[in-house]
């Protein structure tokens, strides 16, 4: 098996092809799913920056509102 | 702690290094005298198997490195350059496979040590993430993961050894006499290749640490509001959740 003739250009290109296409789908779906991370990250990020928002607001009133009882 | 530091230099390092190798590949290294045109996937196969045979020894280094010190980053590093190697075995599998079909004739061969072994590597590490995901408690789950990735990182170079000392069949030991008489040409392109995909290894192992950092101490803020703002809890994971 080992001693198997060479493939000829046109028969061994689409192998060849098919390798590095591989390689370059790993990196490409590696990539994709990173993508999809950072999306999750950043609308953590916007639902932490709300809530922190909404609790200076609060925070806020609640100052307005002992500086009327005062 | 910041993992992202040099990630731009390293990117960039990354894609004209494996550029650079692809076209030294297609428009500068000679056919094989015996395998002609195919032996091109020899320039991405070899590559990732030595990185992702590489990536899982540091993880067990890593692994090491948790064990004496306690630093759950050394957990989270050794998590990820497990994670990676498993995906660049998963291009060694493929690509391999394809190589052989154009080479031998068949997608797989059995009774062939080096890739049989290799398949043993592989499946083993395909157990560490359900074996994390198994342990509910974070500080035994970094724990017993170390101890896994000590252990199977270090049968690693005992089955890369045993495989040299095995009966060669149809696998050829490349890296051994064969390497030592490659042409100019073809060395250079495939220590290129080596160093283009080693760079891609280590930008893809920061990138995914500096996510998994991000996500971490997103979900520590989170659980510091979660007690006013009625917040999720943590839920049950195979990645570590505390830096």
């Amino acid at each position: 098996m080992a001693a198997t003739p060479a493939l000829p250009l046109d028969d061994a290109g689409p192998y060849v092809a098919a390798a590095y296409l591989v390689f370059l789908a790993l990196i490409l779906i590696y990539v994709a799913i990173m993508a999809t991370k950072l999306g999750r990250i950043e609308r953590e990020i916007s639902e932490l920056s709300e809530i922190v928002e909404r609790r200076e607001r609060e925070g806020d009133g609640t100052e307005e509102r002992e500086e009327e009882r005062v | 702690m910041t993992f992202g530091r040099g990630l731009r230099a390293l990117s960039i390092a990354s894609a004209v290094l494996v550029t650079g190798a692809f076209a030294l590949v297609f428009f500068y290294a000679s056919n094989d005298a015996d395998q002609g045109f195919v032996q091109k996937i020899f320039y991405v196969h070899v590559p990732l198997a030595i990185v992702a045979l590489c990536g899982f020894v540091a993880g067990g280094i890593f692994g090491i490195k948790h064990l004496r010190s306690g630093e759950r980053a050394d957990d989270l590093r050794s998590y990820v350059a497990i994670h990676i190697s498993l995906v660049f075995a998963v291009g060694v599998l493929i690509t391999g496979s394809i190589w052989a079909r154009a080479s031998w004739g068949h997608w797989w061969l059995w009774d062939e040590p080096t890739l049989v072994s290799f398949l043993i590597v592989f499946l083993l590490y395909a157990c560490y993430q359900p074996l994390r995901f198994s342990i509910e408690d974070p500080e035994r789950q970094a724990r017993y993961a170390s101890v896994f990735a000590i252990v199977a990182g270090a049968f690693v170079p005992l089955n890369f050894l045993a495989v040299r000392m095995a009966e060669q069949l149809s696998h050829p030991r490349v890296l051994g006499t064969t390497g030592g008489s490659m042409p100019g040409d073809m060395r250079l392109t495939f220590v290129v290749a080596l160093v283009g995909v080693t760079c891609l290894f280590v930008t893809l192992w920061k990138y995914e640490l500096a996510s998994k950092s991000a996500s971490i101490q997103l979900r520590s803020l989170r659980r510091r509001l979660a007690g006013d703002d009625g917040l999720a809890p943590l839920t049950r994971s195979a990645a570590p959740q505390q830096l």
